[in-house]
């Protein structure tokens, strides 16, 4: 291991323990807006593989992130559970959803694919209003005291002090940066497999991927799917913290897919990095410009259209141009036999 | 005479109403090279891309080994053993020369030949340059990328499309010497050229192809080189 990788690896570790010491060390305001913060990365991440890596660029990410939402709060309201077995069965129910969705979206391409996904997600918005068990089109609240008994409150309440609601807090922030970290991992190391290599193969030449024996709709279809468990996961979680659901906000294009595609792209599109810097960029603006009203989003969007314009790999990739410095390269193995046999070697995995 | 490793027979092929391709007939023996002339529009890559795949086909029968393949996916047909080098080479932008070469090991067939250290053996260049952008490289240097991909499957058959197109001479001089070596590692090559003269050199069998249809076939030594300029261009020769 070089002292690149070295250094990498430590501050990584020390940005995770001081992240993970956030609900002991601060207030219960920066909890909050850190949960908010970790959980935009999860949908950054996610929607940076469907986008930068696959090439299938979603604008109905709020599909995943409203039935997520919804199915976290029927299992509390209507079966009982608690609120984060709702949210992994939010994350099922939305690769569940994800399964008609590819199959009417993967007929098309491009922009129409874009276009494609978002009525999808409209039209599940439209089906989750009529669903009247949980307050149809004006929505529903998680019932009063639900996060305060939801399951590591007490414990985190008996270590912390403090009032229930804090710990309920933690306990969700945790969990937030836990899906956030274990995204990070698995994007990493999806896309430094054979399978990830194939990914990008697919995103740059479908046809000539196919010659070299890539099933591309296999291999889309998987990656559609497990980020729709993902950004179903992320939206069962935000919606713990909001406690009220309605299909307007479960659903929203703005806040669920055109943040997240504005974090992504200013980040740095197809770079591991990107996500992660495009948020802390996208919080320090929020925080700097919270009293300029609108003008903070016509800030956004024209900061979104520079990046664009003159940095088109974002400020990731700007950064990485001039500095050579890659924390997390997503180049493959060398051509040592051993590695190499493990990579390519089919046959025999096969068996 | 011992079966042929691939044989095609009657092989129609289309688009939509169109159609492409008229009953092709030809035979590769294994670890022998056959080439296919013929003009623009004669049916060639789409006899190619129909072999292994990529192309919808028609009627009759293409068998590997005495196995149908006809009609199979592009990746089974690859699994199965034959490789294309698609025309205009067709390189990974986003990955290096090396990722280019490993993702040619996506559906790799048992322990054979082709390993990165044999490419890099056939091509010596590509080792000096594999940590470089895949598109980064000289034409010829490219072309040499798509085959060494194409060979790390391991295939029984390489399927070679218009692999000197838009090439310098010297380049594929180059390029060609390499076929030996491929033919005696027991991989047989089915190659589109218009290049007459290399396709010639090179093959133990030359069909050319007009309209869809194979309308000359013979090996080199026996096709003169007017017979092959009349089918080339479809020339008739009116005798009354």
């Amino acid at each position: 291991m070089d002292r690149k990788t070295q250094l990498t690896i430590l501050t990584a570790a020390f940005a995770f323990v001081l992240l993970a010491a956030v609900p002991v060390i601060g207030s219960r305001a920066l909890v909050q807006d850190l949960f908010g913060v970790l959980t935009l990365l999860v949908l950054a991440l996610n929607w940076n593989m469907l986008a930068g890596f696959s090439g299938l660029v979603s604008v109905g990410q709020q599909a995943f992130v409203g039935i997520g939402a919804y199915v976290m709060f029927a299992c509390v309201i209507l079966l009982g559970l608690d609120p984060l077995a709702g949210v992994l069965v939010g994350g099922l129910a939305a690769m569940a959803l994800a399964v008609p969705m590819a199959a009417f979206a993967f007929r098309l391409n491009g922009a129409y694919f874009a276009i494609g996904t978002w009525v999808a997600a409209d039209i599940v918005r439209l089906v989750t209003s009529q669903w009247q068990a949980l307050g149809g089109g004006t929505g529903t609240s998680l019932p009063k005291g639900t996060t305060r008994e939801m399951i590591f409150v007490q414990p985190v309440k008996d270590l912390l002090g403090g009032s229930s609601a804090a710990a309920a807090d933690a306990v969700t922030y945790w969990v937030a940066l836990a899906l956030a970290v274990a995204m990070l991992g698995i994007s990493y190391g999806f896309l430094r497999s054979r399978r990830g290599l194939a990914l990008q193969a697919v995103r740059d030449n479908v046809e000539a991927a196919r010659s070299v024996g890539i099933d591309p709709l296999r291999l889309k279809a998987t990656v559609f799917l497990l980020t729709a468990f993902g950004t179903g996961l992320a939206g069962g979680l935000i919606f713990i913290q909001i406690t009220r659901v309605t299909p307007e906000a479960a659903f929203s294009v703005i806040d669920w897919t055109a943040f997240v595609i504005f974090v992504t792209v200013i980040g740095g599109i197809g770079t591991l990095p990107g996500p992660i810097l495009g948020v802390a960029v996208f919080y320090a603006l929020e925080r700097l410009l919270a009293d300029y009203g609108t003008a903070y989003l016509i800030l956004l969007g024209l900061i979104g259209m520079g990046v664009m314009l003159f940095a088109r790999r974002g400020l990731w990739g700007w950064i990485a141009d001039r500095t050579g410095f890659d924390p997390l390269p997503l180049s493959h193995r060398p051509p040592a036999p051993p590695s190499f046999t493990d990579l390519s070697d089919p046959v025999t995995q096969r068996s | 005479m011992s079966a042929p490793l691939l044989s095609v027979r009657g092989l129609t092929a289309f688009y939509g109403d169109f159609q492409a391709l008229f009953g092709v007939d030809l035979d590769l023996a294994r670890g022998g090279c056959v080439a296919i002339i013929g003009a623009n529009g004669a049916g060639k890559t789409t006899l190619m891309r129909t072999i292994c795949g990529i192309a919808r086909a028609g009627q009759g029968e293409i068998l590997l080994d005495g196995a149908p393949i006809h009609g199979l996916p592009a990746p089974e047909v690859l699994r199965r053993g034959v490789a294309m080098v698609p025309e205009g080479r067709k390189l990974f932008p986003s990955l290096s020369v090396e990722e280019n070469l490993q993702i040619g090991a996506h559906e790799r067939r048992g322990n054979g030949a082709w390993t990165l250290e044999t490419i890099y053996d056939l091509f010596p260049v590509l080792r000096e340059r594999r940590r470089n952008p895949g598109t980064a490289l000289s034409g010829g240097q490219q072309q040499m990328v798509a085959i060494g991909r194409a060979l790390m499957s391991n295939p029984e058959v390489l399927l070679c499309d218009e692999i000197s197109l838009g090439l310098a001479p010297v380049v594929i001089r180059d390029i060609y010497a390499a076929v030996p070596r491929i033919r005696e590692a027991g991989t047989a090559i089915l190659v589109v050229e218009q290049d007459i003269g290399q396709a010639l050199k090179i093959a133990d069998h030359v069909h050319c192809m007009m309209e869809g249809r194979v309308t000359l076939s013979g090996r080199p030594s026996e096709l003169s080189r007017e017979a092959i300029h009349d089918a080339y261009f479809g020339v008739t020769h009116d005798l009354a």
